[in-house]
């Protein structure tokens, strides 16, 4: 054994060991912060586990479930026109959308279709439903990001939507108003120009969101660039809706398949915007609600005359079969997969929710984003609780 | 020493004692006037809504009530927490609070203490509340406090240069660093030979003015710099654990400091308790001085709060953006531009 007596070979390893006792002591542990299942900002209770090294984030992991309510397996002992008051609740802020893909699925399957008159009429709930719940994510999207103010003018806003449908349909929040083959009562006496009265405030309330969030300079510095989702990957996370939308992907359901409503025969348009920020998530929204407004002014405009309910016997028996429905609900694609085995209840219901798909996402997006970024792309993202655990 | 307002001799210990009762109506009064008015009131009109209505007419009483509430509250302290810093934390943050309003003046004889480097005590003081908050997130052994403390430590520090650059604007202006020596010269100065105003501040240095009205928006970590408490995203920081009365002292601490930040402002920029058209060396302003100098905080925190009311957040890297790259360069070019005005006028 020779010992090293070589100088520069001595400061080498020296050098060596002192740089390896500086990477020791610079050695940083990541922390687990728990956002949720209780926390201000996730409006139910998600639950994200975030990683974080400093304020950012290297793994974020969405766990659902504490929600689960077991709605497919509670439809299974339900007959048919039940089934409707169950599903209302999974996206709670628009209720009545959650109905209509049922319904058209049962329909299908009892080869039964709705009059004009109740399809119009369901167009227009169904984007009145829309307006309701998209209203409420204009305005809460400033809170997450700490301005508190715009969200009192979407509740405000949106108590007008709210007695509309309250007025059809005698519930605010669970309409249960759709039936197999048609509707359960006409509209009431004057119910048609109180709505374009509403309609109008809630123009206002769009042009009022335009002022105040978006062409704020915070907002903007807050969103633009935030959570790009790129159209390829948000395809392949299955997401829908305005989010899909946001990334530069045209598609939309209302004007792309037929959904057996009447967004066929109007003239609207689909808004997309090229970036897939949040920002786009945002303005992609604002501007349906808009487009929403000039839908159900259309409905308005066209409602043909007739009954609102087909030829239906009273105790309904659906045929066996299975049949598959989907509409673009104002959270995405929601769809209802019916298995019949011609009982009075429904053998087995598979419920797509958009906001499941919707929320799968986070662990792509989120990771190598701040804290605060977490927040708001949650909330540009547009989860609604029940729709993810059914 | 010189008297108070009215010609009788007083002892000391009878004018410390009057001056020790005073200092704490002037920080809880304000605070009061401010919570009412514009986080029960303005916040709610803003918000087409009415706002506390039931206890007392048009709700006045209602911050009694809350008081109340907060007093009967369980003390609760976390089980791993540092008893003893998280004890003393809302003290420490309240301690800058009080030692703030002692520079302020109220009247040509009605101060506290009339030091010559008034404002720069009170700067100094102002960033004793960032220990008190570091303490607050650091015992709470919360994660969410541990970040909101973290954020609030570096927006305060980085926000107090420009909040005394700005001011340097104003000193170099008045010639003196005595708040009794600004309100004088803002009493007693021209505007290029236009003296029928007096020189409130805010006309030759309103940079300055803009500069420090958003400092103090950050100092106070109000929207939209309110990152180290952001409700939505780490519930509300550094304030996570704390509950009843311990809450309620950082509560009254945050409003009282933004009471105490808009009587600076005032006393700086808008003239303080000075009236123009009157001799300032009236023994008048004595009595109304203080009136004055209450109207002119509620000029100032009317436009904190509604800020307050109105913007989304910064992220924090964009709040440090803000004070480095824009606020702190301006403030300097502020200063270049007044010293050499001053030098040439």
């Amino acid at each position: 054994m020779t010992a090293t007596a070589d100088p520069q070979q001595l400061s080498y390893i020296a050098a060596q060991a002192a740089d390896a006792r500086v990477n020791i002591e610079l050695e940083t542990e990541g922390m687990t912060l728990n956002i949720g299942p209780q926390h201000p900002a996730t409006h139910g209770t998600l639950r994200v586990i975030v990683r974080l090294d400093g304020e950012r984030v290297v793994a974020a992991e969405p766990v659902m479930g504490y929600m689960h309510r077991g709605y497919e397996k509670l439809a299974e002992v339900r007959t048919y026109p039940q089934v409707t008051t169950l599903v209302n609740r999974i996206d709670w802020l628009g209720s009545f959308a959650n109905e209509v893909p049922f319904i058209l699925a049962a329909e299908r399957l009892m080869e039964v279709e709705a009059p004009p008159r109740a399809k119009w009429i369901r167009t227009a709930l169904f984007e009145l439903s829309r307006i309701a719940n998209v209203v409420l994510f204009l305005g809460d999207m400033g809170v997450q990001l700490g301005a508190v103010t715009p969200v009192f003018f979407a509740f405000r806003d949106r108590e007008f939507v709210l007695n509309q449908i309250e007025a059809v349909t005698g519930g605010r929040f669970h309409p249960n108003f759709d039936r197999i083959g048609g509707l359960k009562d006409d509209l009431p006496k004057g119910w048609i120009e109180e709505t374009r009265g509403v309609l109008g405030r809630i123009r206002t309330f769009c042009d009022e969101m335009e002022d105040l969030v978006v062409g704020n300079e915070i907002f903007q510095a807050r969103t633009r660039g935030i959570g790009v989702i790129p159209a390829d990957v948000g395809l392949s996370y299955g997401l829908s809706g305005a989010n899909i939308r946001a990334s530069g992907v045209d598609w939309d359901l209302r004007r792309d398949s037929d959904m057996g409503l009447a967004h066929g025969e109007l003239d609207w348009k689909v808004w997309t915007h090229p970036d897939g920020d949040s920002f786009a998530r945002y303005w992609v929204r604002l501007q349906e609600v808009r487009e929403a407004c000039t839908i159900v002014e259309q409905c308005l405009d066209g409602i043909p005359s007739g009954p609102v309910m087909a030829k239906v016997p009273r105790i309904i028996k659906v045929p066996a079969g299975e049949a598959y429905a989907e509409t673009e609900n104002p959270l995405g694609v929601m769809g209802y997969y019916i298995v019949s085995k011609g009982d009075l209840v429904p053998y087995r219901v598979k419920i797509r929710s958009a906001s499941f798909n919707n929320v799968s996402i986070t662990p792509w997006v989120l990771e190598g984003t701040y804290v605060p970024d977490v927040i708001s792309i949650l909330a540009s993202l547009y989860f609604i609780l029940g729709d993810i655990d059914r | 020493m010189s008297t108070l307002t009215l010609a009788v001799e007083l002892a000391y210990w009878q004018q410390t004692t009057i001056r020790a009762v005073v200092a704490l109506v002037a920080v809880l009064i304000p605070a009061g006037t401010l919570v009412y008015l514009f986080l029960f009131k303005m916040m709610s009109f803003m918000q087409s809504r009415l706002g506390p209505m039931e206890a007392g007419p048009y709700g006045s009483l209602q911050l009694l009530a809350e008081v109340g509430k907060f007093l009967q509250k369980e003390d609760v302290l976390p089980r791993k927490a540092d008893r003893v810093v998280f004890k003393a934390a809302p003290f420490v943050v309240l301690i800058s609070t009080f030692l703030l309003v002692l520079v302020i003046p109220g009247g040509p004889d009605a101060f506290f203490i009339d030091v010559d480097t008034g404002i720069f005590l009170a700067l100094a003081v102002s960033s004793i509340s960032v220990i008190g908050i570091l303490m607050a997130g650091w015992a709470s052994s919360s994660k969410y406090s541990l970040l909101g403390a973290l954020r609030a430590t570096g927006q305060l520090i980085a926000y107090e240069l420009p909040l005394v650059l700005a001011v340097m604007g104003v000193v170099i202006q008045a010639g003196t660093l005595n708040m009794q020596g600004i309100v004088m010269a803002q009493a007693e100065g021209e505007i290029f030979g236009f003296g029928a105003i007096g020189n409130p501040f805010i006309i030759t240095q309103f940079l300055g003015f803009v500069i420090f009205l958003i400092a103090v928006q950050a100092e106070l970590t109000q929207p939209p710099f309110d990152m180290p408490v952001a409700e939505s995203e780490i519930v509300t920081g550094y304030l996570t654990e704390y509950t009843g009365m311990r809450f309620l002292l950082f509560f009254i601490g945050e409003f009282a400091t933004a009471g105490i930040f808009s009587a600076l402002a005032a006393t700086l920029f808008l003239g303080g308790w000075y009236v123009p058209g009157l001799d300032p060396t009236d023994n008048l302003f004595n009595v109304i001085g203080p009136l004055v100098l209450m109207g002119k905080i509620i000029l100032v925190a009317f436009l904190i709060f509604w800020f307050r009311f109105t913007y989304p957040r910064f992220r924090e890297d964009q709040l440090q953006t803000l004070a480095w790259k824009v606020l702190i360069p301006l403030s300097l070019v502020n200063i270049v531009v007044t010293g050499v005005l001053k030098v040439l006028v």
